[in-house]
């Protein structure tokens, strides 16, 4: 088995209302050789990336968090989509434009002056490039066949393209992966629009409108679970789903998980105590679970 | 709407400003309308993001700032991905917002417009996305 270290990036959601997402990481990437060093002392990265040109201040929280990395001597990974976007926007920002890293190494004068050589990842990434599909699925403790997975995209990890994990408009990575534990991919045309984001504080119907349209997609496509890698995704998708019952009349619920769920499954490891009870509900339902 | 086409207007500070703010060439939009057919919030705006864009070109730009859409586009990037003449619409969109946040302060704050029982159950990211983008 390949033993990697990486810098670990949870940032403020996964460590408190997405817990179970930190916790099914951990799982995870300790069993498949991927060592995550949570940083000693991470801050917010800032949810979202400044869009213009004289806002550097903004560009401060992740590019602190990128030196932290360097001081920790590994590159980065990060697991929520926002976080993902942010940190490596910010990295990518600084790295072209020399007069913005110059400010703001003057500006955090407490740590050493950034390069620009961290690299940031997301967790996907390294599942397709340090481990490989192929061997992941040479990894496999149960088959997850049968299992009908709606793979859930949204914005931050694709787009914009330059920061992307993978092609923005015709993305195969959540898929290929699914296909390596076994799963039966459903092909949904929402699987890249935005579920409606932040708006779910500023104009909730609005948010909702947006997050009923993709489980509506995935549900019609006959999937029986939707997997995210985003806390905020997973919470206009999952939580809202009481009040779409009501708001709707032709509306269906539908599990959603974030995607590291399966692969616990698929490696064999018991997540019947920590799980969505809809998911382990389903899991049984295809003799997936005892 | 019958709008008065003005060459000051349109050459004035506020479009130039705009194009500086976003780093956008507002001038190479030939209005093929991409960016608002894949907008998934278009059904809210009461401006659609082609027209935001044919409105500050006319120098219009005060008729956007008091639009709807600007604040209500959640930079999903998509105007963004498939933009022919590779403009990206979310940065002019949060230009517009920023303007009108340093010219007339914060649009709302989640704190105070919104009741604690609905905030609580909030991911953290929503809170601090909505502060970054609606607070001055």
């Amino acid at each position: 088995m390949i033993k990697i270290k990486f810098a670990y990036y949870p940032g403020c959601t996964l460590r408190t209302k997405a817990r179970e997402f930190n916790e099914s990481v951990k799982a995870v990437s300790s069993v498949l050789g991927i060592e995550l060093e949570e940083l000693p002392s991470w801050t917010c990265c800032g949810a979202v990336i400044p869009l213009v040109t004289d806002n550097v201040m903004n560009l401060i929280a992740p590019i602190r968090n990128i030196i932290y990395a360097k001081k920790h001597g590994h590159d980065m990974v990060a697991l929520c989509s926002f976080c993902y976007n942010v940190l490596k926007r910010a990295n990518n920002a600084v790295k072209e434009d020399p007069e913005k890293l110059q400010k703001i190494n003057d500006f955090i004068e407490e740590e050493k002056k950034y390069d620009g050589n961290v690299k940031v990842f997301h967790l996907l990434e390294l599942l397709k490039d340090k481990i490989g599909f192929e061997n992941l699925g040479k990894m496999v403790k149960k088959n997850l066949s049968g299992l009908r997975v709606a793979p859930y995209y949204g914005c931050m990890l694709l787009r914009p393209a330059e920061i992307g994990i993978d092609d923005p408009e015709e993305p195969r990575i959540l898929e290929n992966f699914l296909e390596a534990l076994g799963c039966e991919v459903v092909d949904f045309p929402f699987k890249t629009e935005c579920c409606g984001s932040y708006l779910t504080v500023s104009s909730p119907d609005t948010a909702m409108e947006c997050s009923y349209n993709i489980l509506n997609s995935a549900v019609k496509n006959k999937a029986d679970i939707i997997v995210t890698s985003c806390p905020l995704c997973h919470f206009n998708l999952d939580e809202k789903q009481e009040e779409m019952v009501k708001k709707y009349s032709d509306f269906k619920k539908i599990s959603v998980t974030y995607f590291t769920r399966p692969l616990e499954i698929a490696l064999g490891m018991d997540i019947t105590d920590r799980s969505e009870r809809d998911f382990i509900e389903i899991l049984k339902g295809k003799n997936l679970l005892e | 709407m019958r709008i008065r086409i003005l060459s000051k207007k349109i050459r004035g500070p506020l479009v130039k400003k705009v194009e500086d703010l976003s780093g956008q060439n507002i001038f190479s939009c030939y209005q093929c309308g991409k960016c608002s057919a894949g907008c998934p919030i278009t059904s809210a705006m009461d401006i659609l993001p082609a027209q935001i864009i044919r409105f500050v070109q006319l120098g219009e730009v005060d008729e956007v700032m008091n639009s709807r859409t600007i604040w209500l586009c959640a930079s999903c990037l998509t105007c963004a991905t498939r933009c022919p003449k590779g403009i990206d619409v979310a940065k002019v969109m949060e230009t517009l917002r920023v303007i009108s946040l340093r010219d007339k302060g914060s649009f709302l704050e989640p704190s105070k417009n919104f009741s604690g029982d609905r905030l609580a159950d909030m991911p953290q990211q929503a809170l601090v996305s909505s502060y970054r983008k609606y607070t001055d």
